[in-house]
């Protein structure tokens, strides 16, 4: 075992030869952060007083779901054959809606760890996460992690790997994060193997943004990996994607606790503070370079977040609004990738259209909402973006059912995906038939190992944004990963189906699917909200309808007994204090034309087939 | 009366009220309400304060007229500290709980310390409530020597399997017996119905309609079955022993109710009330050709009652109390000289005016429309439009329910609230 590094190297003046820039590749749950950890508690970075756990995992949210969101850089000292390295680690989001950003990490780095958990074998997500890692062309470190669990079966994923990179099965290193066992050894491994960065050190500054961070005391903070030249303090820097410049308040390394430095060269990973209080400012995937001495040629690889999922979002109390909004407004500064504008609905009130990258950024926003503001919410089914063309050749960008034109429609387009399901080899048949019910294409599959599959469709995105995850799940018996990402988009036979009540359309429930699928929809919520909303004094239809013609009818009879047989021995009180309830309650009603509608009903209606959405990828 | 007491003021040891309900205390009828808190056995439905002998928790039902007498002694000292006119009893009733599980001298003792304490309006209605079970000729007849006008039988349901499921005890063969008894010695008759029961069909339903207007009571009332939180059928029908009452078959039954007794020459005068209009060919027996309960129409009509007794509510001049629940405390509250009243409310002008609201409307010919707020008047053309209010009635200037505003009561006393 190596001993450690006594001595770092200073920042801002390492010789490149002597930096390894990687990042760790891993499925949630497998184990990465506590590998982090140990990393950082081996290297002597973390003491092991301040040692807690997942020390990388900054958000409560993360450090609850055991996942990380936000990637960070960690600056690790390293000794080998009597030579100091700077090891630097750059923790990757693991979660399919960020591929962009873990595109960006990856593109940081010289190396991968491939990290597999011993007991449950290679995920969807990570085998995605690879195929990235050897495009860029990244060397890649195969390790089984938990080995110290009973359950853990070596052997055999060491052949699952060894089929998958095409590496010799010495070469795959078995450690265990929890107990530090072989960590050392990875850290020897990860010096020798992975190459050293090269970089002009006469060029102009060019640094690429991998993340941006919003700190409520300092600003953004943004972690970059300097390719060629040098960054120094009080320097004037500039974005080369918006041109804007700021000037450099300080700039430093992260070992884990940021520690300033003199500046950052060639093959460097570090963070800049400029003051700015919006990390639109600060893309990921933007090159910095310097505002006197400006390179030409910008990095390639960026790209401008892109939403692919939309979804209102709603306070459950309409006073709660304007705190909706300014939570908002805040937690803008801290997600490139969240866009909204106001909306209103019938049935909900005021609130927000919000876009997000997918359904866990979805998740995630609506998550820190309720935590970090109070908040409590609903959102609406999410929706994807549908091109409609009329038959008068206009042309409609359509995020919201709402939107949808009426009329003669002459074609609609959906976004489109090529998505990657890993499946034990028993469920290949319960899958392919879930994806051909969500009018996917099978595009091939694979053996990965001995008994698992890799199937791969193209599919429409609406389909899977539509609760496809859970259904994935709870047909391969939690099993099944899924990775996703998009190809374009294709015509399709799509339609709107509004749910009227008593002749009013409810704006909340319309939805656009398939025409096969709309009967199906319509059955579904007239079927729901007949359970939902009470009986008022008078039958109240409830129908589904594509445009004027009715697809399905429920109806809810009228309420015939609404009187309480007895005041109790002259309890006038209770009988009093119940008809002030009663009172209270319609207060919360939203009224449908004369439809009284308890806010609850929609929220139930809204969530039905979601709600056994908590656990995810 | 319900298990769960309102949330108010507390109410002072001393009992005393302000001088407030002395207000135009003329005209409000004065009724004294008598719980008595004991029963056999608890039946599955039911939520009232009531306690079996191994619930007494060391108090003694042998005590109990005893420790009521303190009470209504405690009733005049207060009422008159409040500068109340004396005024005599117009109705007195006994209800349970079973009071006629308690001896007849019993409740012949009480009845003759509330006369001899307040006095007596000529033609007074003096009522108790009795089990089937527990009365018999010689008790009856010393009811009636006692001073009892009026008695009400707890009949329920004349069909054996629907008494099963409601846990009543009695076989219906006595009923007629009972009654003939009361009538013989002279005493009005009444009895209560409830439908709704799980399991009991509409024809069910009928029989027990039939069964029970063939006994040509003076006053028949019928409840629906309301399945109270915390009681043994909640939770049946939580563990899916038992069906949810359905609302729907209550309405039928309902409305049946109203057909048949109609038919048999009874006329609803509150939502779960009717009196026989005379006719019966003993119209001698009644006192008066008036078979309403003049009792339970004094609770909707906002008059003055004391309740005595444990968890009994009262309500003098716009001040409402109820007393401690358990016998026991009850008891130990009336040994130490205090009051046994647990907690107040005085009613304010909004709550007497969404009161008068609230109750009036469940009577016929209650509520007069010119006392409705602007709003409440506004609503009347809506609700004659929708069949719930009268509209005849409503020309002459008062609410009276169709039947099927009575069956949407609630909702008709919301809108006029509105």
């Amino acid at each position: 075992m190596s001993p450690r590094a006594l001595k770092a190297l200073e920042p801002a003046s390492t010789d490149p030869a002597f930096i390894r820039n990687f990042c760790i590749i891993a499925h949630i749950d497998h184990g990465k952060s506590t590998l982090a950890d140990r990393m950082l508690q081996i290297t002597g970075v973390v003491s092991d007083r301040d040692m807690r756990a997942q020390y990388l995992d900054r958000m409560d949210i993360e450090r609850e779901r055991g996942i990380t969101i936000k990637s960070q850089a960690v600056r690790m000292p390293w000794e080998l054959d009597g030579q100091t390295y700077a090891l630097n680690m750059i923790d990757t989001p693991g979660h399919v809606d960020f591929t962009y950003e873990v595109s960006r990490s990856l593109a940081a780095c010289e190396g991968a760890i491939l990290l597999v958990d011993a007991a449950q074998g290679i995920e969807a997500q990570t085998l995605a996460n690879l195929y990235l890692a050897l495009d860029n062309d990244l060397t890649i470190i195969p390790v089984l992690n938990k080995i110290d669990l009973p359950a853990a079966d070596p052997e055999k994923y060491t052949k699952e790997i060894v089929g998958l990179i095409g590496c010799k099965p010495e070469d795959i290193l078995q450690v265990s994060g929890k107990t530090g066992v072989g960590v050392p050894e990875l850290l020897d491994r990860a010096t020798q193997l992975i190459p050293a960065p090269v970089g002009d050190p006469d060029a102009a500054a060019r640094a690429m943004i991998f993340d941006s961070v919003y700190d409520a005391y300092r600003g953004v903070i943004t972690y970059v990996r300097m390719i060629d030249g040098h960054l120094k303090p009080r320097e004037k820097i500039m974005m080369m994607s918006t041109k804007s410049a700021h000037e450099v308040l300080e700039i430093g390394v992260s070992s884990p606790e940021p520690t300033q430095t003199k500046g950052l060269g060639v093959g460097e990973v570090g963070y800049l503070i400029t003051g700015v209080k919006d990390v639109r400012l600060s893309k990921v995937g933007d090159t910095v370079t310097s505002f006197m001495k400006p390179a030409t040629v910008a990095l390639a690889g960026y790209t401008e977040p892109k939403p692919m999922v939309f979804s209102g979002l709603y306070p459950i109390d309409g006073s709660d609004y304007p705190v909706l909004r300014e939570a908002l407004d805040k937690l803008k500064l801290s997600d490139a990738a969240l866009v909204y504008e106001p909306e209103t609905s019938v049935a909900l009130g005021f609130g927000f259209r919000c876009g997000f990258l997918g359904l866990l950024h979805l998740e995630i926003v609506t998550e820190r909402l309720e935590r970090e503001f109070g908040l409590d919410l609903i959102a609406t089914a999410p929706s994807v973006i549908y091109e409609v063309k009329t038959d008068d050749k206009k042309t409609t960008i359509v995020t919201n059912p709402s939107e949808f034109p009426g009329g003669k429609i002459a074609s609609v387009r959906e976004p489109i995906v090529k998505a990657s399901i890993l499946t034990p080899k028993d469920y290949v048949g319960t899958v392919m038939e879930l994806c051909q019910g969500r009018r996917g294409t099978m595009q091939g599959m694979e053996y990965v190992g001995e008994d698992r599959v890799e199937l791969h469709y193209t599919m429409p995105l609406g389909e899977i944004v539509f609760d496809f995850f859970d259904h994935l799940k709870s047909r391969t018996a939690g099993y099944a990963s899924l990775d996703y990402e998009p190809i374009g988009d294709q015509e399709a036979d799509l339609v709107k189906v509004d749910i009227l009540l008593q002749g009013e359309a409810v704006d909340a429930f319309s939805a656009i699917v398939h025409r096969d699928k709309a009967y199906a929809y319509g059955v579904l919520m007239t079927e729901r909200l007949k359970k939902l909303i009470p009986r008022q004094q008078f039958e109240v239809p409830i129908q589904a309808a594509i445009g004027a013609r009715i697809i399905a009818r429920e109806s809810i009879s009228a309420m015939r007994k609404d009187v309480l047989a007895k005041c109790y021995g002259g309890d006038i009180t209770r009988k009093r204090k119940l008809l002030e309830k009663q009172k209270e309650g319609k207060k919360r009603m939203k009224m449908v034309g004369r439809v009284e509608v308890p806010q609850e009903a929609f929220i139930a209606a809204l969530s039905g087939d979601t709600e056994t959405k908590k656990e995810k990828n | 009366m319900p298990s769960a007491l309102p949330l108010a003021d507390p109410a002072p040891l001393n009992g005393l009220l302000p001088s407030s309900v002395a207000d135009d205390a003329a005209t409000r009828n004065f009724g004294v309400y008598v719980h008595v808190p004991f029963c056999r056995v608890r039946c599955g439905y039911c939520d009232f304060n009531t306690y079996t002998s191994e619930e007494l928790r060391g108090s003694k039902r042998s005590d109990y007229a005893g420790q009521a007498m303190e009470e209504i002694a405690l009733a005049a000292t207060v009422l008159s500290a409040a500068g109340l006119p004396q005024r005599a009893a117009s109705t007195i009733f006994f209800g349970g709980g079973t009071p006629t599980l308690l001896p007849s001298g019993d409740l012949a003792a009480m009845l003759a310390a509330i006369i001899d304490t307040f006095g007596l309006q000529p033609g007074a209605e003096i009522t108790t409530e009795a089990n089937p079970d527990s009365v018999d000729l010689e008790y009856l007849s010393t009811l009636k020597d006692a001073g009892f006008t009026r008695v009400s039988f707890g009949m329920q349901s004349a069909v054996p399997e629907v008494l099963a499921t409601l846990e009543r005890t009695h076989d219906p063969a006595r009923i007629p017996l009972v009654v003939q008894w009361a009538r013989q010695v002279g005493l009005d008759v009444s009895l209560d119905l409830i439908y709704g029961t799980p399991g009991e069909t509409l024809e069910d339903w009928r029989r027990s309609l039939e069964h029970a207007i063939a006994q040509q009571p003076d006053h028949l009332s019928a409840y629906a079955l309301i399945v109270e939180d915390g009681t043994k059928l909640a939770r049946q029908i939580r563990r899916g022993e038992v069906a949810q009452p359905d609302d729907d078959l209550q309405a039928d039954m309902y409305e049946l109710a109203d057909q048949l007794l109609a038919q048999a020459g009874f006329e609803w005068y509150e939502v779960s009330n009717w009196a026989h209009r005379g006719g019966h060919g003993v119209p001698a027996l009644a006192h008066t050709l008036d078979r309403r309960s003049r009792h339970n129409l004094a609770y909707w009509q906002g008059h003055d009652w004391w309740g005595i007794g444990p968890g009994a509510h009262s309500h003098i001049g716009g001040v409402r109390w109820w007393n401690v629940k358990h016998p026991a405390a009850y008891a130990d509250r009336i040994r130490a000289g205090h009051s046994p009243a647990a907690g107040r409310e005085t009613l304010n002008g909004e709550t007497r005016r969404v009161e008068r609201v609230l109750l009036l409307t469940r009577i016929r010919d209650g509520l007069t429309i010119a006392e409705l707020a602007p709003s409440g008047r506004t609503a009347v053309a809506g609700l004659i439009a929708d069949e719930l209010v009268d509209a005849r009635a409503a020309l002459r200037g008062s609410i009276e329910l169709t039947l099927r505003g009575r069956l949407l009561a609630d909702a008709v006393v919301r809108r006029l609230l509105e």
